[in-house]
């Protein structure tokens, strides 16, 4: 929770896979650089969110007309990072996985901090539509075409 | 959005300048087989990582004698997006190579509509448990035979017998850094599974 947290953009994809460590050009990673003490922290010790299975790595998180207003009193206990997913799914809807992605937060702790952002309504979650309802024959023929555009 | 659909499970994902359907294909195979390079070479790829705790599953695998502070462990992924049309978006992920991340490889493949197995010829027992995992769980897979350079190209069926294929399971030779041989593999992959959907599934009214 001390350590201020980049915005998650333009972090190039060679860098990506670790998190920006400020104050020392040393890297540290896997075993030397420690228990994931910083990561468990802005979970507050949370490893599952609030709703297992709500965040599927595809699951399209938007935010609601609530989190527009930023200073809004909802957003008052919330952390940088949470501010950072928000600001991520303000201009577009994005899938968990990007977010992740963007954030360059682990999945895991992105679920456990839009399980906070969910329970205080400012995004809305749409999880995957079960293959089984998909109307698949049609779709599945667009997105042979879409392939076919590419 | 200019696709309207009545089916409320999908209307209910419209986004306003948002993919409202997010289909799921994963790229498997062996360490070093190819899987980052294909996600990379059709979609704009970017990393992607979890830490999960150290669990049952893994405890055995990761001697964590010495490093005793250590309580989770993270694991590396590739994803790209492919933009279809409005309202509807194709995510892959590359799944992590090793063996012991076999539990992120179950939440990978909920929902998932299909994989690419990728198989390179020198070491081909590599993509067993990928071919295994699909597989047992009924998920539409292919195989790609990655051509890598200097090495002996196989005829499809001979890695067909070899990986012991059911006969309907596609086998394609591959350059998984082309981006044509990598949309084909795809368009290849989704036709067999609206193939195996058609045999599967009585069309509702």
């Amino acid at each position: 929770m001390t350590e201020a947290m980049t915005e998650g953009t333009g972090q190039e994809p060679e860098e990506g896979a670790s998190a920006p460590r400020p104050a020392a050009d040393v890297q540290w990673y896997d075993d030397d650089a420690g228990p994931m003490v910083r990561l468990f922290s802005m979970t507050k010790g949370r490893a599952r969110p609030t709703e297992e299975g709500l965040f599927d790595l595809i699951s399209m998180i938007a935010a609601t007309d609530r989190a527009e207003d930023a200073d809004g009193e909802g957003e008052a206990a919330l952390d940088l990072e949470h501010h950072s997913i928000l600001t991520w799914c303000r201009r577009e809807p994005l899938t968990v996985a990007e977010l992740g992605s963007y954030t360059d937060l682990p999945v895991s702790v992105v679920r456990v901090l839009l399980g906070d952002l969910y329970d205080a309504e400012l995004i809305t979650v749409t999880r995957p539509v079960p293959l089984a309802q998909l109307p698949d024959e049609r779709l599945l023929r667009d997105v042979i075409n879409g392939l076919r555009a590419l | 959005m200019d696709s309207v659909r009545s089916d409320p499970a999908t209307s209910r994902g419209q986004w306003p300048g948002g993919p409202a359907v997010a289909l799921k294909i994963l790229v498997a195979g062996g360490f070093g087989a190819g899987k980052t390079t294909l996600v990379g070479a059709v979609s704009e790829i970017r990393p992607l990582r979890t830490e999960e705790q150290i669990s049952e599953l893994s405890r055995p695998i990761d001697d964590t004698s010495g490093v005793e502070a250590k309580r989770t462990t993270t694991v590396a992924m590739d994803f790209g997006r492919i933009d279809l049309r409005e309202g509807l978006a194709l995510y892959l992920f590359g799944t992590p190579g090793q063996d012991r991340f076999w539990f992120v490889w179950d939440e990978l493949a909920q929902g998932a509509l299909g994989a690419v197995v990728l198989a390179d010829t020198r070491r081909l027992a590599d993509c067993f448990p990928s071919v295994d995992f699909f597989e047992q769980r009924g998920i539409p897979f292919l195989v790609a035979v990655n051509c890598f350079e200097g090495t002996e190209v196989f005829a499809p069926e001979d890695v067909r017998s070899a990986l012991d294929l059911d006969p309907g399971v596609p086998v394609l030779l591959c350059d998984a850094r082309s981006r044509e041989d990598g949309k084909n593999l795809l368009i290849a992959l989704v036709e067999h599974a609206a193939d195996r959907r058609a045999g599967a599934v009585v069309p509702s009214a």
